[in-house]
């Protein structure tokens, strides 16, 4: 199974357990987003393209299962994976904390992004409530992230990712 | 070093120079690339946001969707039961954590209850034959004209923004748009979209979501919505300073009925306890906070109030 296939299934079995085994689980006010750091760890092995196209995928399977408003999580999730991905290709690519801070960082920015979205869509969202639940969920996404950027990297880790030179060009 | 030398070949000590003209146009075509890729995805997401956002049930993008939902369903439901023994050893933890209390609370209860339902018995009665004699005609009532559909919960939304789940029941099994939904518990909410086999049900705890209601004791009436605290309160507003609510007590579904309208719930459905009543001078109403009885958080099996004669007849 080539790296592109071996992302696709990660990201439907990510979003289908998210939305059938996470979603429902509260811990502390708050619940893991298996999803969201799969697509995080998976745009900083592979790209801001890869990351772009794995969150509009995961994202919009998660409209469709959930019969919610198309394209809304496929939006949010779409920014999040290029943004990670363009981290991991310039500042980030080789920091030992780039998993956990790019984590934190996107779950903020995709729950405040969430918030506005909905706002726009004129849809009634409590700040309050969705605001308690940012740190318990941070929390969540950064223990969930080390098994899933394991996962990642054993599965997706490619020549491509990382280019080794294997031969050095001279032009006299 | 000059702009024309890599750093690799600096290293080497190599005089070399590297085609600065070919490396730059292939760098612009990723990047060209990559943001291609992304304005593309987000103008496709932003698209179908406004013709789900826009259309109206029934319409290519929801038939799309619900094929889709259809489709992932046997997937969602398989990721159920996998999960499910874990999930049922975590309960039985959970519960018998909290045995010895709620054996105490559940006793306590019971002894109420007893009385209660003796003197139930006897009111029943009377007002049976009260409203035989007075030819009264009421709206529908619980659970007397409702068939129930019990359905599963397959999905459920991520994060805090919408406060709904997905059931495994759908048009194929009878039910509509605007049925009430309950567990064992109480009342959790209405179905708000339907396919062929599955429902969307939004809880009571979304800020969209308000039930009227009224106080099984006193009678006072208001209308039950999200609370302002926790995720899992509800809020009685709307019972004017004159009525009396009481900590403890019980609110119900007040399933109202006009000329020719109808509340969507039925009467005498159980929400739950009143936890806290406030009243300030510069309010109109009192502030009753509410307990609901079901657990919103732990939400496995439904069961969807589906009208025996069809709504709104």
């Amino acid at each position: 199974m080539n790296a592109a296939a071996r992302m696709a299934v990660l990201v439907a079995v990510a979003a289908i357990v998210q939305v059938s085994i996470f979603a429902p689980v509260g811990i502390a006010g708050g619940s893991v987003d298996v999803l969201l750091v799969t697509i995080v760890c998976l745009a900083l092995v592979r790209g801001a393209v890869a990351g772009a196209v794995a969150g509009f995928a995961g994202g919009l399977l998660v409209d469709t299962a959930t019969l919610g408003t198309l394209g809304v999580t496929a939006l949010l999730l779409t920014v999040a994976g290029y943004w990670a991905g363009r981290y991991g290709e310039t500042t980030g690519r080789g920091r030992a904390y780039a998993v956990p801070l790019t984590i934190a960082v996107i779950t903020v920015l995709v729950t405040l992004g969430g918030l506005g979205l909905h706002y726009m869509l004129g849809e009634t969202v409590s700040a309050h409530r969705t605001l308690a639940t940012v740190l318990p969920a941070v929390l969540l996404n950064l223990l969930a992230s080390w098994p899933v950027n394991r996962l990642c990297r054993a599965l997706l880790r490619s020549r491509a990712a990382n280019p080794q030179p294997t031969e050095v060009q001279l032009h006299v | 070093m000059p702009r024309n030398r890599t750093a690799r070949t600096a290293v080497l000590g190599v005089n070399v120079r590297r085609p600065a003209a070919g490396q730059s146009t292939s760098r612009s075509g990723t990047a060209l690339r990559r943001r291609v890729v992304v304005g593309v995805l987000v103008v496709l997401s932003l698209a179908l946001l406004t013709l789900s956002f826009r259309e109206t049930n029934g319409g290519p993008v929801t038939t799309v969707q619900n094929a889709g939902a259809a489709a992932l369903r046997p997937f969602e439901v398989a990721a159920t039961r996998v999960a499910r023994p874990f999930h049922d050893a975590y309960s039985w933890f959970d519960g018998l954590l909290h045995a010895r209390s709620d054996q105490k609370k559940l006793r306590a209860e019971n002894e109420q209850l007893r009385q209660l339902l003796l003197q139930n018995q006897f009111a029943a009665n009377e007002a049976k034959q009260l409203k035989a004699l007075l030819a009264f005609k009421e709206g529908p009532t619980f659970p007397g004209d409702f068939n129930p559909i019990a359905a599963s919960v397959i999905s459920r939304p991520a994060g805090a923004f919408a406060q709904a789940i997905v059931v495994s029941a759908g048009t194929a099994d009878g039910v509509e748009v605007n049925a009430p939904v309950v567990t064992g518990d109480g009342l959790i909410g209405l179905v708000t979209r339907v396919t062929g086999h599955a429902s969307r049900v939004t809880l009571l705890t979304d800020q969209e979501s308000a039930v009227s209601a009224l106080d099984a004791k006193t009678d006072a009436a208001g209308v039950v919505g999200h609370g302002s605290g926790l995720a899992s309160t509800l809020e009685l507003d709307r019972v004017t300073k004159d009525k009396r609510v009481l900590v403890g007590d019980t609110i119900v579904t007040a399933g109202w009925r006009s000329a020719k309208l109808s509340s969507l719930y039925p009467k005498g459905i159980p929400i739950g306890t009143v936890t806290s009543v406030g009243q300030t001078d510069t309010d109109l109403y009192k502030q009753v906070q509410v307990q609901p009885f079901a657990d919103f958080s732990s939400l496995d099996a439904v069961i969807v109030l589906v009208r025996k004669t069809g709504p709104g007849r």
